[in-house]
């Protein structure tokens, strides 16, 4: 057992790597609108399949589209909110919410009609190329997964910290009305920090795309994971939603490990309870 | 100390603000029925009323988060009635607010140096020190979280982040609330300071007699507009405002 327990946790770093990146659009975008995006999970469905159709139509390497589906998951992300989110839920967090909710409806359908329920995958080079590190064998494109995620989780961070759009962004989620007393445009900020969130799941889609099969279901999959990361973590917070996403993705290999594929997935949801139990706030979660 | 303002002044050039027949409120509620008020270029104008009367009210409408419902207001010589709020910082009308409404996620540093938000990065460094000078104490707490601070330091801060914003005119609503006596001592202390730099204020404050000390003129609100105007002095002296507020 213990041969494969290192394999194991090193799978679990790397896959929690992209689910780090999923939960941090989300936990970015809750932390400054405070609704949960629940149209997420479709988002991210969205990405995968235009790095899937950029992928098999033009020939382009997921990796090399990661800067492309970035850009283009940005526009969508700020269009939505600035022309149907925004105007929809007025200001109204529960309007937002609601509008989020008709915009997953309308995307999930969307993507049955373009592309049935079929699953999907495509080809790389390198999708069975590994790595050898020591005694282990990692898998390629996971570890550029990994890399990559960890990459744009810490220029993500250096935006938020050191740049006074990101500052902004961080006052707006506190104090949009001090933050207008500075000239700041509240409504442009919550535009702005959407299309970011929506821009990770850009990246998040194309990282993911060369290991796992893409259908109109598959965000469900990835964003519930994601929602157990944000509120383990810390609602709101960006090292929560990483340190989150790390643990969840190592609970998750070791509990298919020793309890089996089918017992095994009772291990996240479990360590989620007992996290909340001893803070209910989350890991990183502020103490109000 | 009030004639060195030269009260006068505002006869030969147009005030940097002048308030025609303002009116704002909120939903059927009609809070401000016609305020009419001038501030020149230099001078420190209280604004005194009761508890409620609109005074907040007032400042909102001035710095665009309330959109006024009826009347004007020029500031620095171009009509802003009705413009955003981004675009007022931008003219140089910077609002303290009531309640200080800082940043308490965000360092004290942070929290000044986005008080230059809408005047981009050159001048910053040189305004940051001279806020700095002004304020010692945010100095040594520059990288401390703003929510951590007592409520006098964010009193400070919030004037601190608004001095960033390089004002043409400061609006100070109620600076001196919940500080203690000592405070509200060196909050006017400060002011004073302010304004013989040259900077223009409107001080919105329940310290009526500190107010009065420290501005040129004054205007009383009541019942949605202006009640009484005048020099300081005289209305230090007003018998009506006296048993209005000092209970004399
Ligand atoms: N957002 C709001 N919605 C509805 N009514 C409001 C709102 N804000 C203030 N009011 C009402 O408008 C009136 C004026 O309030 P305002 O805050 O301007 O008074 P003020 O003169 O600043 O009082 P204070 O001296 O207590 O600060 C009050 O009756 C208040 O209840
Ligand atoms: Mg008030």
């Amino acid at each position: 057992m213990m041969a494969l327990l290192l394999p194991a946790l090193v799978g679990g770093v790397l896959t929690g790597g992209v689910y780090a990146l999923v939960a941090l659009g989300l936990t970015l975008i809750y932390g400054v609108l405070h609704i949960v995006n629940f149209a997420h999970g479709s988002l991210l469905m969205v990405a995968m399949f235009g790095a899937w159709l950029l992928a098999t139509r033009l020939g382009l390497d997921p990796l090399a589209a990661v800067p492309l589906m970035a850009g283009a998951m940005f526009a969508i992300g700020w269009g939505l909110y600035r022309f149907v989110i925004g105007p929809v839920g007025r200001g109204d967090d529960r309007g937002v919410l609601l509008a989020t909710l008709g915009v997953a409806v309308v995307l999930d359908n969307a993507a049955l009609i373009a592309f049935t329920g079929d699953s999907r995958s495509i080809e790389t080079p390198y999708a069975l190329q590994m790595v050898q590190a020591g005694p282990l064998l990692i898998p390629l494109a996971k570890l550029v997964a990994f890399a990559g995620a960890m990459l744009i989780a810490l220029l993500l961070w250096a935006f938020m910290a050191l740049t006074d759009t990101g500052r902004a962004i961080r006052a707006v989620a506190r104090e949009p009305e001090g933050a207008a007393l500075v000239g700041i445009r509240p409504a442009r900020i919550f535009a702005l920090a959407y299309g970011i969130g929506i821009a990770c799941l850009g990246a998040a889609g194309c990282l993911l795309l060369p290991s796992f099969y893409v259908s109109p279901q598959v965000g469900g999959m990835f964003v519930l994971v994601a929602f157990t990361v944000v509120v383990l973590g810390g609602m709101g917070s960006f090292p929560g939603a990483v340190v989150g996403a790390l643990l969840v993705g190592i609970t998750e290999n070791l509990g298919n490990l020793y309890l089996g594929e089918s017992l095994g997935p009772i291990c996240v949801p479990l360590l989620f309870i007992a996290v909340l139990l001893v803070r209910p706030t989350g890991l990183f979660g502020a103490v109000r | 100390m009030a004639l060195a303002r030269r009260p006068g002044s505002q006869m030969a050039e147009p005030p940097l603000l002048d308030v025609a027949g303002l009116r704002a409120g909120y939903g059927a509620f009609e809070v401000l029925r016609g305020v009419s008020l001038t501030v020149a270029a230099g001078e420190v104008v209280a604004v005194l009323g009761a508890n409620g009367v609109g005074k907040t009210t007032l400042n909102r409408t001035l710095s665009g988060l309330l959109r006024p419902r009826g009347g004007r207001i020029r500031f620095a010589g171009s009509d802003i009635t009705g413009a955003d709020h981004a675009a007022i910082v931008q003219a140089g009308l910077i609002h303290v607010p009531e309640g200080r409404r800082i940043f308490p996620n965000l360092t004290v540093r942070e929290n000044l140096l986005l008080g230059s938000y809408a005047r981009g990065r050159p001048a910053r460094a040189a305004t940051l020190a001279r806020v700095l000078q002004t304020f010692p104490r945010l100095a040594e707490r520059q990288r401390q979280k703003a929510g951590s601070l007592s409520g006098g330091e964010q009193q400070m801060l919030a004037i601190g982040r608004g001095l960033m914003a390089q004002p043409v005119l400061l609006i100070l609503d109620e600076p001196s609330l919940g500080l203690s006596p000592k405070l509200v001592e060196e909050m006017f202390v400060l002011i004073g300071r302010l304004c013989a730099e040259g900077l223009s204020l409107l001080l919105v404050e329940q310290n009526v007699v500190q107010s009065l000390a420290v501005a040129a003129r004054a205007y009383v609100i009541e019942h949605g507009s202006v009640a009484l105007s005048g020099s300081a002095d005289a209305l230090a002296r007003d018998t009506r405002l006296r048993t209005a507020y000092l209970g004399l």
